[in-house]
């Protein structure tokens, strides 16, 4: 089913993509937000440039994007798959749960913040490009993945990692991350690392049409929390 | 209640459009991108600035002003008639909206100071004709000029900035750049003076955000002679920049390396030349550090300027496309007036991007 | 020794039950309050030895000992307390000055607990000091009024004179003298550590001491005691003191018993003679005067040091800050009067100056008035006892505070007020070698460390609750103050608006 987003508007457009049983594709899409927010079921394909917040809650459903995306994607995911043929904006995945998403270009400012696991919910985002600053502060589970396919210098921002207190970050570079803050280890990411990275390198390379020898050319980082709560010494029983 | 009279935090949208090579392009084009971010907004203040406008007059003072009254009007007019030469004046051309209501008398006013009285306020002509805009807009009753530069204009109302636009025949205007600001302020202004963007010359400011540290700022700009009346962080960031570029000189660059330093221990790892200069900027200049979040488009004489705060707290996206440069809160409102960019990317925390029309145009 | 006539203040509460008779008490006690009877086997104490300073309850082994407020009253008046009465009677009895020691304890409006501090919510985000970037760095000097440039048209990097410090707290002025020199020592290598100053105070600077220079703050009082080139070349500043919060209008004296040994060779006066330090400085008699004395100290030292010049806070403080920042200074400390001192007549120490919350409003505000602020950095002090005094000094448009009864309280002092007892049981306001080596400086700077650090975290809390990451932003901001229970004029002058507007 096709329907045109800037006719439609938001609400109505919104209101459509919940009542559909069959995939939609949605063109002319110019900034209408919140597009699929809790979708459990159907695949929505997205031509142009979604507004905020798409597949907020996503419970489920897929959505591909053609184009950039802009902020707040994947707001509290739940499960399912968002594939972005472009790039991401600000806060990514906050607070993301369940599911995956695969952005082939660069993402913002703050992505995967917060995010955690939940019993056997468990949830990862591989950006094919670099990250802004702060990515995946506060992280408490799950895993995200930065390849920099086109980077020669590390493809994350200052702040990499601050708060982190669960879950792995991964970073493909010649380099390690620098002037990383005190709650974060790096290593080299061991076969059991690369073991665990394995299905989800896989897809995306399949997803985005990327050589997976490619991918596995250069080194790969490992951040991981130093300790669980890293703040204790700091405060006095009053 | 006037704006000015008490704080009024907003959140906002902002889009700016600018030609390199100085062709100048309708109006129309941002009210259609800022349309687009309708939901930033909530319809209680929106305005654009428009640069190249006026070419017939292009060595005059354009001064757009609001009038509550024509006793107003009468007042303000002697007043410019002992500062200034009037060298055209007319009512600026509106259409009239349901949706904007509650207009004052609004005109606009071709001037260029007086010799005589020029050379006897020993002051260079800027600094004259700010203290001429300062003096009617605190000393005479009702009326408020909001616009103050050469061959550029602002055009801004209470309402949703799509319907400002069109309320102004925006699309009838051509110039090499336009800004645009679609206001979500928390209490409810009832005065159009009060919207944004705000102009002091030819810098007009378009800003998303709300600064932390706006008294400090404010209490230190007010020692050189400036005077925040409306009490809004647009005011204060627009002053801050006259100040910095027209008083001490600072380019754009240097600017933004005072109101939106870099972090101490990013200065420490930057070359040593660079790292002195941060330094003495960041110590000179410490309160007028902007501190939270801001994301802001600044329009001058021949340039544009778009920039964020130091952690990027506000969205930002520059979109490139020939000698076309677009600026907006969201990629939406660049791809709706250019769908095929060549490039589109979004300038990191603390670092601005300065266009200027190239030699030659214009 | 109290006219037998006045009841003790205090009395030494033993529990007989937990008292071992190890008589550590007795050993401890300066003023020999302890004392051991051997014929009955148990420990009894002269309560009106007793001053109130815990040295012995911290000291007990088992908690058998505690001081109590007497329970021994005149009749209830609440004109003719007994304070008034007993005041009256000492001074029949010894025909002197009541003097006494610390700040001013009396019962005057305390501003700062009257301001409350915001904190950013929905319209602008607050920030976490613990994962985001949080800036406290200060730098203290004099600001320059135009940027120049080179023939290249780069910016000349010609920065006035200034001192850096790691967060915008420094230790006050107490001198060698008033306090011991394991005090002083504490002092200094706190500051080392916490990258911040400390002040020698008027009583020069021990040569062990010379070590820290780049962390001192070298006094120049109006004795003029230790002053010599190298004195003020070893320091990273100079300060000239013109008053103390304390005592405005009058000087200082060390009797000549404690000028022995070090302290003598300190402040390079012979021993047993007295240390006077006269109500002004007597070459200055006025403000050109300062000026003259202000720079006659930048050419001794080649223009090398920033200068501060310290005052008291007074009623026409505003006008005098105007003055010294017009006269050549870099930097005004600003001292209130709840200001500690080590000795100072009573009546001077509590009826005259004003609150440092005051001084502070209108000296920031009268030189924005007159567009000067940007010549000279601000430190204000006089009572600041934690970091929410800090935040709100600084955002009423301090640019930094010193400490000093806080850091003497970390370093034990009880604030029993009887410094100019010469008796300090702590190690800190004494000269007595047996007094002094109870103040371990191993011990003591770490405890210093400690405070400050403390406070460094507490402060960028409260930035951050305001949507603040660089000190800087909240210097003078005081939209983020709101008073309770103020009024109109005291609103006004601290320039703040009411809690609710």
């Amino acid at each position: 089913m096709n329907v045109s987003a800037r006719r439609l508007g938001s609400r109505i457009l919104n209101d459509e993509i919940r009542r559909a049983e069959e995939d939609i594709i949605i063109e002319d899409c110019f900034g209408e937000r919140y597009i699929g927010s809790c979708a459990s079921s159907i695949t929505i394909t997205i031509n142009g440039t979604p507004g905020n917040a798409m597949g907020a809650y996503l419970d489920g459903a897929t959505i591909i994007v053609n184009g950039n995306v802009q902020d707040a994607v994947g707001d509290t995911m739940n499960d399912g798959k968002i594939i972005i043929h472009g790039n991401a904006g600000d806060a990514l995945g906050y607070a993301m749960r369940g599911g995956k998403i695969y952005v082939k270009g660069d993402a913002g400012y703050r992505t995967g913040i917060h995010m955690k696991e939940y019993k056997d919910k468990r949830h990862v985002i591989v950006v094919g490009g670099s990250t802004g600053s702060f990515l995946g502060e506060y992280l408490a589970g799950g895993m995200i993945i930065v390849l920099g396919m086109e980077s020669e210098a590390c493809p994350v921002g200052d702040f990499t990692g601050t708060g982190m207190h669960g879950g792995l970050i991964f970073i493909r570079s010649s380099t390690p991350p620098a002037n990383l803050p005190k709650q974060v280890t790096v290593s080299l990411a061991d076969d059991l690392d690369m073991g665990s990275m394995n299905e989800y390198l896989m897809e995306y390379a399949d997803t985005f049409g990327l050589s997976i020898d490619e991918i596995l050319r250069k080194p790969f980082y490992r951040l991981a929390p130093n300790a669980k709560n890293p703040y204790k010494q700091l405060y006095t029983i009053y | 209640m006037r704006e000015g009279m008490f704080r009024n935090p907003s959140g906002c949208a902002i889009s700016g459009i600018f030609s390199k090579s100085g062709k100048r392009f309708s109006g129309r084009q941002i009210i259609e991108s800022i349309a687009v971010m309708h939901e930033r907004s909530n319809g209680l203040g929106g305005g654009f600035a428009a640069y190249g406008i006026y070419p017939e007059f292009k060595d005059h003072y354009a001064f757009h002003i609001f009038y509550d009254d024509i006793y107003a009007k009468r007042e303000c007019e002697e007043f410019l008639e002992d500062h200034f030469d009037i060298v055209s004046f007319s009512q600026i051309p509106t259409r009239k909206l349901p949706e904007i209501k509650d207009t004052p008398l609004i005109w606009r006013y071709f001037l260029a100071p007086l010799p005589a009285k020029l050379a006897d306020s020993q002051q260079d002509e800027g600094e004259y004709v700010i203290r001429c805009v300062f003096r009617i807009n605190t000393g005479i009753k009702g009326a408020y000029v909001f616009s103050s530069g050469k061959n550029m204009g602002v055009f801004k109302a209470v309402g949703f900035p799509e319907d400002v636009g069109r309320f102004y025949r925006l699309e009838e205007y051509e110039g090499y750049c336009f800004t645009a600001h679609g206001r979500y302020p928390t209490n409810t202004p009832g005065w159009w003076g009060g919207a944004h963007p705000f102009a002091l010359l030819d810098f007009s400011v378009v800003h998303n955000g709300e600064i932390s540290s706006y008294d400090a700022n404010r209490r230190t700009i007010e020692m050189y002679g400036y005077k925040c009346t409306l009490q809004t962080d647009t005011e204060v960031i627009t002053y801050i920049i006259d100040y910095l570029h027209r008083k001490q000189g600072l380019d754009l660059k240097e600017i933004c390396s005072v109101i939106a330093a870099p972090f101490w221990s990013v200065i420490a790892t930057r070359p040593h030349k660079e790292r002195e200069e941060l330094e003495y900027l960041r110590c000179v200049f410490d309160t007028l550090l902007i501190n939270g979040p801001f994301s802001i488009i600044v329009g001058f004489e021949g340039g544009m300027m778009a920039l964020n705060d130091r952690l990027k707290l506000r969205s930002m996206v520059v979109g490139e496309k020939d000698d076309m440069v677009y600026v907006a809160s969201e990629e939406a409102a660049i791809r709706v007036i250019q769908k095929d960019l060549d490039r589109v990317w979004s300038p990191k925390g603390g670092e601005g991007v300065i266009v200027t029309l190239e030699k030659g145009s214009a | 020794m109290a006219a037998f006539d006045i009841y003790p203040e205090y009395e030494i509460v033993r529990n007989n039950e937990r008292c071992t008779n190890c008589r550590v008490c007795e050993k401890q006690c300066a003023n020999g309050a302890h004392i051991f009877l051997t014929d009955k086997n148990r420990m009894a104490a002269d309560d009106d030895k007793c001053v109130n300073c815990h040295r012995c309850v911290a000291m007990c082994p088992v908690r058998a000992l505690k001081i109590v407020k007497t329970n021994h009253t005149f009749r209830e008046n609440l004109y003719w307390t007994g304070k008034s009465i007993k005041e009256i009677k000492r001074q029949a009895e010894s025909g002197g000055v009541l003097l006494s020691s610390m700040g001013n304890p009396e019962t005057y409006p305390v501003y700062f607990d009257k301001i409350l501090l915001n904190a950013s919510q929905v319209t602008n985000p607050s920030i976490d000091p613990l994962r985001e970037p949080m800036e406290t760095k200060v730098y203290l000097g004099s600001k320059p009024d135009k940027v120049v440039r080179d023939e290249k048209g780069r910016i000349k990097i010609d920065l006035p004179l200034h001192i850096k410090l790691s967060m915008p707290v420094m230790l006050s002025a107490m001198s060698y003298g008033s306090i011991s020199y394991n005090a002083h020592e504490s002092l200094a290598r706190a500051a080392a550590e916490a990258g911040i100053m400390y002040n020698t105070g008027e009583g020069g600077l021990h040569e062990d001491l010379y070590r820290y220079g780049k962390n001192t703050i070298v006094q120049v009082a109006s004795g003029r005691f230790g002053v010599h080139s190298r004195y003020l070349s070893n320091g990273a500043a100079i300060e000239i003191k013109m008053g103390q919060g304390a005592k405005p209008g009058i000087g200082g004296h060390l009797p000549g018993s404690k000028i022995v040994g070090d302290i003598s060779k300190t402040r390079m006066i012979p021993e047993g003679s007295d240390a006077i330090s006269p109500a002004p400085h007597h070459d200055i008699y006025s403000i050109e005067d300062l000026s003259q004395l202000v720079y006659s100290l930048k050419e001794a030292t080649g223009y090398t040091k920033p200068i501060i010049v310290k005052i008291a806070a007074v009623h026409n403080v505003a006008a005098i800050a105007s003055g010294i920042a017009r006269s050549g200074a870099d930097i005004i400390a600003i001292d209130g009067f709840r200001g500690g001192t080590g000795a100072a007549p009573a009546r001077i120490r509590d009826h005259v100056g004003i609150p440092i919350e005051l001084a502070l409003a209108s000296v920031d505000k009268r030189l924005r008035d007159e567009g000067i602020r940007n010549r000279v950095s601000i430190v204000a002090g006089g009572g600041i006892r934690s970091s929410a005094d800090v935040v709100k000094a600084i955002a009423l448009g301090a640019d930094c505070v010193y400490i000093g009864t806080a850091a003497l309280i970390a370093l034990g002092c009880h604030m029993c007020r009887s410094c100019h007892t010469g008796k300090c049981n702590w190690g800190i306001a004494t000269q007595r070698e047996d007094l002094v080596k109870r103040l371990n400086p191993d011990w003591g700077y770490k405890r210093l460390v400690n405070l400050l650090n403390a406070w460094k975290h507490e402060i960028m809390e409260m930035m951050g609750g305001m949507g603040i990451n660089a000190i800087e932003s909240l210097r003078g901001n005081r939209l983020m103050l709101r008073g309770v229970g103020l009024n109109e004029k005291e609103l006004e002058i601290l320039g703040i608006k009411h809690a609710g507007e």
